[in-house]
Parts: C-alpha cells; structure tokens; sequence
C-alpha cells in the first residue's frame, strides 16, 4: 500500500495550519501589526476553504459512510489517536471558520493593537476548537480543550483592565476546576472500559458487566460536569455573563463558538456511547439534560431580562441558546436534533454579529472610546495606533439600526429571520416525535414549549429595552464613524443570517442526513476501527 | 495499597476543595495544585495498581498481564505538564492583579465590613 491520498491530509490542516502560523507569529514584533494580521487572515482564509472542502467531500461521501479517518502519527486505532471528520464536524469547522473570519477583520484597525500576540492567541484558540471538532479520542479532547482554554484566558485579559482581571481570574479558576473534573471523568471511563476512542468505547459499553456499567456511569457524569461547565448549563454557568461582559466584544464573539463546543463535545459522546444500543446504559443522562437544559433557559431568561448592559444581554442569550440545544439533545429524537443543529447555527451567527454589533453601538454614546482610552493607559502601549479616521459611512445609524433589529429577530426567534424557521421546525419535531395515542405529547415537551416561547419573548422585551435606549433615548446622538473593515463583517454574518433562512431547505437535508449519520453508531465503529494505517515497505537491506 | 492510595487521594483531594472555596487567591492556588496531584494520583491509580511490573514489553511474544498499563501513565504525563502550565498561568495572572487591584482577594477587592 502506498502513501496516503492527499486528500486525506486535508483533516490534519485545520489544526496544523493555525498551529504553524500562531508560532511563527510569536517572535514578530507587534509594530508589524500589518505582516501579523496579513498572515493570521490568510491562515483563517485558508482554514475556511479547508472547512468547506472537507464540508463538500463528507457530503458527497468521497470517504465511505460520509466518515473521513486521519490517525495521527499513523497508529492504527483504538491505539493511537484517529482525527475524524463526519458531518456535524465539519459543519462545526465551517461554523468557527466563518466566525473567525469576521472577528480577524473586525479586529483588524483597533482590537488587535490594544495589545501583543493578539494574532497569536487567535490561531491557537482556533487550532483548540478545530481540534477539539475532529479529534475522536477523549483524552485528545482533553488536550484540544486545555489549548483552546489556555488561548481564551489570554485573549480575554487581551488589552486588560481592572475588569478583565477580576472576571479573567474566576473564569480561569472554573475552568482549571473543570478541567481536573474532565481528567477525572477521563480516568473512570477508562478504568472501566479501558479504552479512551469514541467508538470503541460505544462498541464496547453493551458488554460491560454491571460493576463496571455504574463505574462507567460515574465516569460519564463527572466529564459532563466539564462539558456543561463550558456550556453554561444552569448551576455551573455562572461564569458566563461575567466574562462575556468584560472580554473585548471580538474574544466575546469568540467565547460565544466556545461555549457551542461544550454542547457539542455531551452531543458527540452522548449520542455514540449512550445512543440506543447501549443495552443497559442506553439513554443514561438523557432526563439531567432535559431537566438542565430547561433549568438553564429559565436562568438564561430571568437573566436577560434583569441585565442592564448589552453585552451581558448577550452573555444570557447565550446561555438562553445553551439550554435550548441541551434539552434539545436530551430529547434525542432525529428530526428534533435536526432542528436543534439549525437553531446552533442560526443562534450561533446572530450572537457572534450581535457582539460585534454592540461595540459598534456603544460608539454612540459620546464617552464611546473612553474604555479603549483606560485599556491603552493600563497597557501603556508605546505606539499609538492612528484614530480611526475612517470615512463617516453616510446612514451609519440606519445600518447600526438595522443590524441590530436583525440580530434581535434571529435571537428571539421572531419572524421573517432563521431564529423562526428554527424554533419553529423545533416545535413541529418536537410534537411530531410524541407517540401518537398513548398519552399524546407528554408534560416534558409542552413545558420545553412554552420555555422556549416564554424565552423568545423575554428576550424581545430585553432587546427592545435595550434598543430604544440606545438609538432613540439616548440624548445627543452622534452619528459615530465606522470603519468598512468593521461594518463588512457584522453585515457578513447577518447576511448569513438571511442566507440560512432562504435556504432552509437544503440546510434542513443536510442537517437531517447529519443527524442520520450520528445516530447510525456502528458506522464509526466500522470505519474508525476498521481503517488500516499506512504500511510501508520494510526497507530492503542491500548486501554490500 | 488501595486503601492507602484511595484515602490519600481523598485527602489531598478534599483539602484541596476546602481552599479552592477560601477567599484569597493565594488559598486558592494552593488549592488548585493540592488537586491536581490528587487527580494525577487518581488517574495513575486508574490504571489499577500493580508493583514490580515493568510498563513497557520486550520485543516478544509476552503475556499481557505481567506488564503494567502503560496508557495511564503516558495520560498522567500529559496531564502533569498541561496543569503545570495552567497553574503557572494563573500565578501570573494573580500577580497581575495582586499589582493592579493592590488586594490579594479573588473579588479584586477587600469585602466590606
């Protein structure tokens, strides 16, 4: 067997190409701003054609099953650790890819300059989450989440201040806590199972004997107190608003694909380990999300209601998304999680535009620049970066106010925008998936309903609270100056926004057949396993 | 052995708890490395224990069973070096504040009486 096709190699990329460029960054001085960002746009530029490459190829089943393997270093598995692409992978890739994106041009004139190696910690955060998406190994998960962890604490103290401090330390104190309940749940699993490889675990949870099933049990429990912990569900996602509010609104966007990848890291294990052919373990865990989920959009709703500031508006919607798509996967069923993966999209986009947004808007208050004024002072940067001295955009206000009502429509799930189609498929599965004639639909899903609808509807009293304060009530409005390079982005995400509402329907098949593959489980097992490494040929010895 | 090592873990595992709970940061640090010992302990223990048996086999055919788990161990290492660099992370980041709060409290402000 020769070399692998090269089109294998395009798993590793997204988790090499950034990892190469972020070291390389490093020893570059800061005043070359312009080569820093020049080469961290071509990297995220390069890694968002990697996604859709792998996205196009996974679809098209260039791999058989739709399921592409890479292992690392070329161990076979369950051995060495095997890189997975699948569907729900590569649409997460192409998720980060075109946020990061945006956030890279966003931060291009101002937020990259208020401090170092901005560019740096970028690509590192990136290389965590992509690898955090493929990596089918717990362990490795592990490895991917303390580098992507490492790179967010320091960009959010990026530019800091008394505030990012004080949040910086609790969020980093919760997440090393976090970090040793992963470790732990880690150790149990393996303890019990003895392996650490998704698929092997999933093949092998039906034979374990009931000792080690409640060993594994425990095990199971302890590592989705860390997945949750990212994922902000209700008691131990207090840490949220905090830091969201006080990180610069670019991370802020960052940390809004972060919290995502706690719920999909529960979404990965849950449906391969716990899925129905689990035997005496199938549907473990399956209520503590329900329950969780909706604990955590009741918190989520109150909070959003309660807050003042617009960015920790944003930290609860966030948290009010968490909980949505967390009883979302307790419920378990295809066609909801379909929609569940639509309204993560959809939610996903519209927080990450609407973080950027809010800088934006702040921008109108008089006093706009005075928080990037005390970050400068703290940082006591030499160079001044050169005052934004863009051209007025004419109607500057009519796109703030018009970004803004579509961000708020998508998050509060209102019509025309994809908020609705979501909340609106999420539904129509979540009746459909009730057994007909026996009971009919249960407590649960009618009071997860009226959860959601309650939540929509808080957030657009919140919203709208907020927006009025902000464009009609709030004195003196000057019309502030925008930078293209800051408009394009936040326009690009909201445009995405209606692209993914117009295009519902080959979305909503592509998400279907995603949530086909995940729940075929033995598929992985088959191809993770089953996939052969490279052999070379021995060398031949020559006779001299 | 085991329950030397189960009470041991405990232990170290349940002060560190009690630290990470106090309200200065020095406190909680000492905590957080009191419990990451534990869990290196705690997974290193996961691979069931064993004495005198050699982590790594010879290049024949061998009996499995006579050679301790190798994986924990390499998971053990790995864990070391992630959680040395945290906590180092975090010390920085404690002085950091210590410097700009001028209070070694984990609220960056001394409670009112």
């Amino acid at each position: 067997m020769s070399a692998l096709p090269w089109l294998d190699h395009l798993i590793v990329l997204p988790i090499l190409l950034p990892l190469l460029a972020g070291a390389l960054l490093i020893p570059v001085n800061h005043k070359h701003h312009r080569i820093k960002f020049g080469c961290a746009a071509v990297v995220s530029v390069l890694l968002w054609l990697v996604a859709v490459a792998l996205l196009l190829l996974v679809d098209a089943e260039h791999w058989p099953k739709g399921i592409g393997v890479y292992f690392a270093a070329n161990w076979a598995a369950p051995f060495g650790i095997a890189l997975m692409v699948d569907r729900l992978a590569a649409l997460m890739l192409v998720l980060t890819a075109t946020i990061a994106l945006a956030v890279l041009v966003f931060s291009a004139q101002r937020w990259s300059r208020v401090g170092v190696h901005f560019h740096s910690l970028f690509l590192f955060l990136l290389m965590g989450l992509n690898g955090a998406f493929l990596t089918n190994d717990l362990f490795n998960l592990f490895v991917f989440f303390e580098v992507m962890l490492a790179a967010s604490y320091g960009l959010l103290l990026h530019g800091y201040n008394l505030n990012r401090i004080r949040a910086g330390m609790q969020y980093i104190a919760v997440n090393l806590v976090a970090s040793l309940m992963f470790l732990i749940g880690v150790a149990l699993i393996y303890a019990a199972s003895g392996t650490l490889n998704i698929p092997d675990l999933a093949a092998r949870v039906p034979a374990l004997r009931p000792e080690d099933a409640y060993l594994l049990g425990v095990g199971a429990s302890v590592l989705a107190l860390a997945f949750l912990t990212k994922g902000a569900m209700w008691p131990l996602g207090f840490w949220l608003p905090g830091a969201y509010s006080s990180a610069c609104p670019p991370v802020a966007a960052m940390l809004v694909v972060m919290t995502k990848v706690g719920v999909y890291a529960v979404l990965r294990v849950w449906m391969a380990v716990f899925g129905d052919s689990a035997g005496a373990l199938a549907g473990f865990g399956f209520q503590a999300l329900i329950i969780g989920g909706m604990a955590t959009l009741v918190f989520g709703t109150c909070g959003m209601l309660a807050s003042q500031g617009g960015a920790r508006m944003a930290g609860y919607g966030a948290i009010v998304s968490s909980g949505t798509l967390l009883a979302v996967i307790g419920q378990s069923g295809g066609a909801v999680l379909a929609a569940g993966l639509y309204y993560l999209v959809g939610a996903t986009l519209a927080m990450s535009a609407f973080m950027l947004l809010l800088e934006l808007t702040e921008r109108i208050r008089p006093p706009g620049a005075s928080l990037l004024a005390v970050t400068m002072e703290a940082f006591a940067i030499n160079d001044k970066p050169e005052d934004p001295v863009g051209v007025v955009i004419p109607g500057t206000l009519a796109f703030l106010g018009l970004g803004f009502v579509a961000c708020a429509l998508v998050i509060s799930g209102m019509p025309p925008l994809s908020g609705f189609v979501a909340k609106f498929s999420l539904f129509h599965a979540l009746l459909d998936a009730s057994p007909p004639g026996q009971g009919g639909v249960t407590a649960t899903t009618w009071l997860l309903i009226a959860l959601v609808v309650v939540a929509g509807l808080a957030a657009i009293i919140a919203l709208m609270r907020l927006g009025v304060r902000t464009f009609w009530a709030s004195g003196a409005v000057t019309p502030p100056s925008l930078l293209a390079s800051e408009a394009a982005p936040v326009t690009a995400l909201i445009v995405l926004c209606v692209l993914l509402t117009t295009h519902a329907g080959p979305t909503f098949d592509y998400l279907n057949r995603t949530v086909a593959g995940l729940t075929r489980v033995a598929d992985y097992n088959e191809r993770v396993l089953g996939q052969s490494p490279v052999i070379r040929p021995l060398p031949v010895e020559t006779t001299r | 052995m085991e329950i030397v090592f189960a009470i041991a873990v405990g232990v170290t595992f349940g002060s560190g708890i009690w630290l990470i709970l106090r309200p200065r940061t020095f406190q909680l640090i000492t905590g957080l490395l009191l419990m990451s010992y534990a869990v290196n302990l705690f997974i290193f223990g996961m691979g069931r224990l064993w004495v005198d048996r050699p982590p790594i086999t010879p290049h024949a055919a061998v009996d499995p069973a006579q050679f301790a788990d190798p994986l924990p161990q390499g998971l053990v290492l790995t864990a070391i070096v992630i959680g040395f660099a945290t906590t180092a992370l975090y010390l920085v980041m404690m002085i950091g504040a210590r410097g700009l709060t001028g209070s070694d409290h984990v609220d960056g402000e001394e409670p009112r009486e």
